[in-house]
């Protein structure tokens, strides 16, 4: 057996070994309160993030395990982008995981959420179902427990037993979809999958339709979204932002690979339409939702769908450059969000508040906090020069390159959309720099430093990431010049 | 090397005032940073105007000058384009004077001062770098950047029914850059011939003259709506009274009077250069709407009592005159709109800046319950008239250039359509001058109505610094308009050639 490819598996190796590692100091230090282990996963974390930027391998696309397991430049780009996000959830986590309650759970908490991120690495780089089932089931079953994690409120439970259902009736639809798809053409390789199927008929069909179904509960795209708000809302702070990413950063990435890997060839003829569909509905009813919520997590929850709905406009051009701006897109997302989350999560552990309400006036009593809010909700909704602006824009332009007259119309549609989606970020601006109110919710407090350092990288981020052009040039490189394993079918 | 392009410092001196204002610690260091910055813009633009001048008269005859490009995003070719033509040139210079005349009427903003001059310097990058800008992409970037302020300070600073002006500026603004958005997406994959390499430079993309006929029907509306939406055309003006009228004074100078600039430069620059076959099939129905917008307009200033609602409903009329003369596609018309816009700022934001003062004083803008400020006020007073008298045109003052040459130009077409609509247009002068003198006469003459207004006082050095360098800069172009006309005219020639060709 060539034990070289298993080098091409550094990523998930190290990530594997990370996990062994909190684990073994998580069993054998002290039983009431391991001490350091915080510290230890997020500097370990560090370094695993950091390695992805510098290991001179996968300069180009290799493969293991007969094909099954695919990486190259571009893959190794979108896991160095979660890790990005995975390691400031880590930091910003460190105050609720340091919380009396999660005393005894916290080597928990590291371990199910390492695991899960190991799951997406797998879902981004399977290129065999079988596989990628595997990636898909690690990712999402230890989630649930992470929702349950607040084991004192009953939102909470209600939480992880509606994600529960809905990851598990969605991998069966799934599933579902993939037996028809193996009865079509006798194989689970992508590639092997779109060269054999020539003309499937309403098999086809209903094969591509519940392979989008099963994708779209993972993405919250509507019509699979209803699950989004009631778990965000009552799953814990760390973990809502965790979802609201990483995991679905994740999914957008896999779902652009299957689509436009597996089922390219059969675009025009059958899921075209479905696809713009998703998107218009994605984006306008994330929208509408949005607009009429109090409560701050469900709030971004319906604010996340919709955005989703704009990370899905990258894989209607299906070229590299597509694929380019979608990591791009989930980058800046990442930024954006997780600022939001950190502020959120801050205020939460201080005053246990999350209504918009008591955010009212917040710049007179903590003018930082309100400031990286006003920031992340910018950067959301698009305004420049944040980095916002620009992956919208990418995202846009990718979209009409193609030059009918109809994705002009989606693009429109999704531009007035931004107009709707920017109201509902002013209102949160607008709470917290210009509505008056004589008592203030909030009193001034300070953050920890962990939560400040949370917000300062999302910050630079928001800020830099736009500006310096290296950013978006490199990673949509990855992907042009290593175009063989994107298969730019779309004849049009 | 980036920095020896004199344009950059136009967006530099901008972003480092950014970061000096955030080290300030108390309202002194602010004044002396926005002055010392905004004084050192109008010293830049002065010398840029010198300096353009003679490179031209030296015979350096490319469409712009100070041109320079450097790659941004390469996967869609998209640069940091800078370059200028004369209408920019004086563009600049209108929002250097206005930057400089904003900061000391907002001598004593409260609350938040350090935070309000943030804004304003923010607003004032977007509106630099828009004018430097020959690439679509950093154009609609400083754009959307000259946008955004605008929802905190009036949100902030504001009056009346602030949250909810701020509110509808932002979102029908936005909405209009959204289109915009569209067009340049457009513009942009049609850029270049067949094979040829997608571009967003203005320069090149005109030089390809790729865009075919029928994408231009399509693009040439959009991005007119998407740019005409902030030059206040009539189905879309609504956001401008409710906006000016509740934004704090020196907003209200910077948007009336170079904001809304960008509308109309927008529209030529990028509606008309790049798709002249649309331009000058299409212009007929923008030109029925610029029409109503001037007539109507004025006619609703007529009936207002806020004196900030009357300047608004002016601005729209004076604004759709400028989009109006644009429409025109001569080169005559469309100089004077571009006179038209640097008349209107100066004399709108010297409106503002008055109006700014006098509520300050009187803490009312109702028309009904003040008279006779002439005598308690006379210089603020005496300034007021000559800014009405410039608005309604009186000779030696800028208004008067600007429309001559719009009306002129206008009346060179000979077909009815076009006649009778530069005849409808012209009518609004006297609707003007009924507005104007209606003011002029509650207002300022009259016995006193309020006993209480006889304690205030006139102007003080800061207010009297803001509405004299702006009353100077209306009477020497009322006075002396040829080097600018000339400068202007002969920037339209590239775009007329177009338009012929």
């Amino acid at each position: 057996m060539d034990y070289s490819q298993f080098l091409v598996m550094y990523q998930e190796i190290g990530l594997l070994v990370l996990i062994l590692l909190v684990f073994l100091f998580d069993t054998f230090s002290s039983k009431e309160a391991p001490r350091g282990l915080s510290m230890f996963t997020v500097v370990l974390f560090g370094l695993l993030t950091l390695a992805g930027f510098v290991t001179p391998c996968c300069k180009e696309v290799a493969s293991a395990f007969g094909g099954m397991y695919v990486t190259s430049p571009t893959m190794v780009a979108i896991k160095n982008v979660l890790n990005i996000g995975v390691f400031i959830v880590l930091i910003q986590a460190k105050g609720w995981a340091h919380s009396e309650f999660m005393r005894v759970r916290r080597g928990e908490f590291y371990e199910l959420l390492l695991i899960t991120l190991f799951g997406m690495y797998l879902m981004i780089s399977a290129r065999h179902f079988l596989l990628f089932i595997i990636g898909l089931e690690t990712a999402s079953l230890p989630l649930a427990a992470l929702v349950a994690f607040d084991k004192n409120r009953y939102e909470s439970h209600e939480a992880a037993v509606k994600y529960m259902l809905t990851a598990v009736f969605s991998s069966a639809i799934f599933m579902m979809g993939l037996s028809f798809v193996y009865a079509l053409a006798g194989t689970l390789y992508f590639s092997d999958i779109a060269a054999s199927v020539i003309d499937g008929g309403a098999m086809l069909i209903v094969a591509v339709a519940f392979v989008i179904a099963g994708m779209g509960f993972k993405l919250s795209l509507v019509p699979f979204h209803l699950w989004t708000a009631d778990v965000y809302q009552g799953a814990p702070t760390s973990i809502t932002s965790y979802l609201s990413v990483i995991s679905k950063g994740a999914a957008a990435f896999a779902f652009f690979v299957i689509m436009v890997q597996v089922f390219g060839p059969f675009y025009n003829q059958i899921w075209e339409w479905m696809l713009y569909a998703l998107i218009i509905l994605t984006i306008t009813v994330g929208n509408l939702f949005a607009l009429r919520q109090k409560n701050l997590k469900r709030f971004l929850a319906f604010s996340s769908i919709s955005q989703a709905g704009y990370i899905m406009l990258g894989v209607i051009a299906g070229s590299a450059q597509g694929l380019g701006s979608l990591i791009y897109y989930i980058l800046v997302y990442i930024f954006s969000n997780l600022a939001a989350f950190g502020v959120i999560q801050s205020i939460e552990s201080k005053t246990g508040r999350v209504d918009m309400d008591s955010y009212n006036n917040l710049y007179s009593t903590n003018p930082k906090l309100a400031f990286t809010m006003m920031l992340a909700m910018f950067s959301l909704a698009g305004i420049p020069p944040f980095a916002g602006f620009f992956s919208k824009f990418f995202i846009f332009s990718t979209a009409v390159a193609s030059g009918s007259v109809a994705l002009y119309i989606l693009v429109l549609i999704a531009l007035i959309n931004t107009i709707i989606s920017l109201y509902y970020y002013l209102l949160v601006v607008k709470a917290m720099f210009i509505n008056n109110q004589e008592d203030c919710v909030i009193a001034p407090f300070k953050s920890s430093v962990s939560d400040r350092l949370g917000m300062w990288i999302c910050v630079a981020g928001i800020i830099l990431a736009g500006i310096v052009s290296c950013i978006y040039n490199g990673i949509v490189n990855t992907s042009v010049h290593n175009p063989e394993y994107i298969f730019t079918i779309f004849a049009n | 090397m980036i920095f020896s392009n004199i344009l950059i410092y136009f967006v530099v001196i901008p972003l480092v005032m950014l970061g000096l204002l955030f080290l300030c610690r108390n309202m002194n260091q602010i004044r002396t940073v926005a002055v010392v910055g905004s004084t050192a813009l109008v010293a830049l633009s002065v010398y840029l105007v010198i300096d353009f001048l003679h490179l031209r008269e030296a015979g350096a005859d490319a469409v712009m000058l100070y041109t320079d490009s450097w790659m941004w995003f390469e996967p869609l070719n998209i640069h940091l384009a800078i370059g200028v033509d004369g209408i920019s040139v004086a563009m600049l210079l209108l929002s250097a004077i206005i930057v400089f005349a904003g900061t000391f009427a907002s001598w004593k903003i409260d609350p938040l001062p350090k935070d309000f001059f943030l804004w304003l310097i923010l607003l004032s990058t977007g509106v630099f770098g828009f004018f430097i800008s020959i690439d679509l992409f950093t154009m609609f970037m400083f754009y959307e950047v000259a946008l955004i302020p605008m929802y905190l300070l009036i949100g902030l600073w504001g009056t009346g029914r602030k949250e909810y002006s701020a509110m509808k500026l932002t979102l029908m603004l936005m909405g209009g850059s959204a289109f915009l958005l569209l067009g340049i997406l457009g513009i942009y994959y049609h850029s270049a011939p067949e094979g040829g390499k997608l571009t967003m430079n203005l320069l090149e993309i005109s030089a390809n003259n790729a865009i075919d006929h029928n994408w231009q029907y399509f693009l040439f509306p959009i991005t007119f709506v998407g740019f005409g939406v902030l030059g206040a055309m009539f189905p879309f003006h609504t956001w401008s009274p409710d906006g000016h009228a509740s934004a704090p004074t020196a907003v209200s100078m910077l948007h009336a009077g170079v904001l809304m600039k960008l509308g109309g430069y927008g529209c030529f620059r990028v509606a008309i250069y790049l798709m002249p076959h649309a331009a000058n099939e299409l212009a007929w129905i923008f030109l029925i709407l610029t029409g109503i917008s001037v007539v109507y307009g004025a006619f609703s200033a007529c009936v207002q009592n806020d004196l900030k609602y009357i300047n608004a409903y002016s601005s729209v009329s004076h604004c759709g005159l400028v989009l109006f003369a644009i429409l025109m596609l001569n080169t005559t018309a469309m100089t004077g709109a571009v006179m038209q816009m640097l008349s209107h700022g100066l004399m709108t934001a010297l409106f503002f800046a008055l109006i700014g003062m006098i509520y300050g004083r009187t803490h009312t803008r109702d028309i009904r319950l003040m008279g006779g400020l002439m005598k308690i006020m006379p210089f603020l007073a005496v300034c007021y008239v000559i800014a009405g008298m410039a608005s309604l045109g009186l000779p030696g003052l800028s208004g008067f250039v600007a429309e001559m040459t719009i009306f002129v130009g206008s009346f060179q077409h000979e077909d009815m359509f076009h006649r009778v609509f530069t005849i409808a247009a012209c009518c609004s002068i006297v609707i003007t001058a009924v507005y104007i003198l209606r003011v002029v006469g509650k207002l300022l003459l009259g016995p006193v109505y309020d006993e209480h207004h006889l304690t205030l006082t006139d102007a003080k050095w800061w207010e009297r610094l803001s509405t004299v360098t702006l009353i100077l800069c209306v009477a020497g172009i009322g006075c002396f308009p040829n080097w600018i006309n000339d400068m202007i005219h002969n920037s339209f020639l590239p775009i007329i050639e177009v338009l012929t060709k």
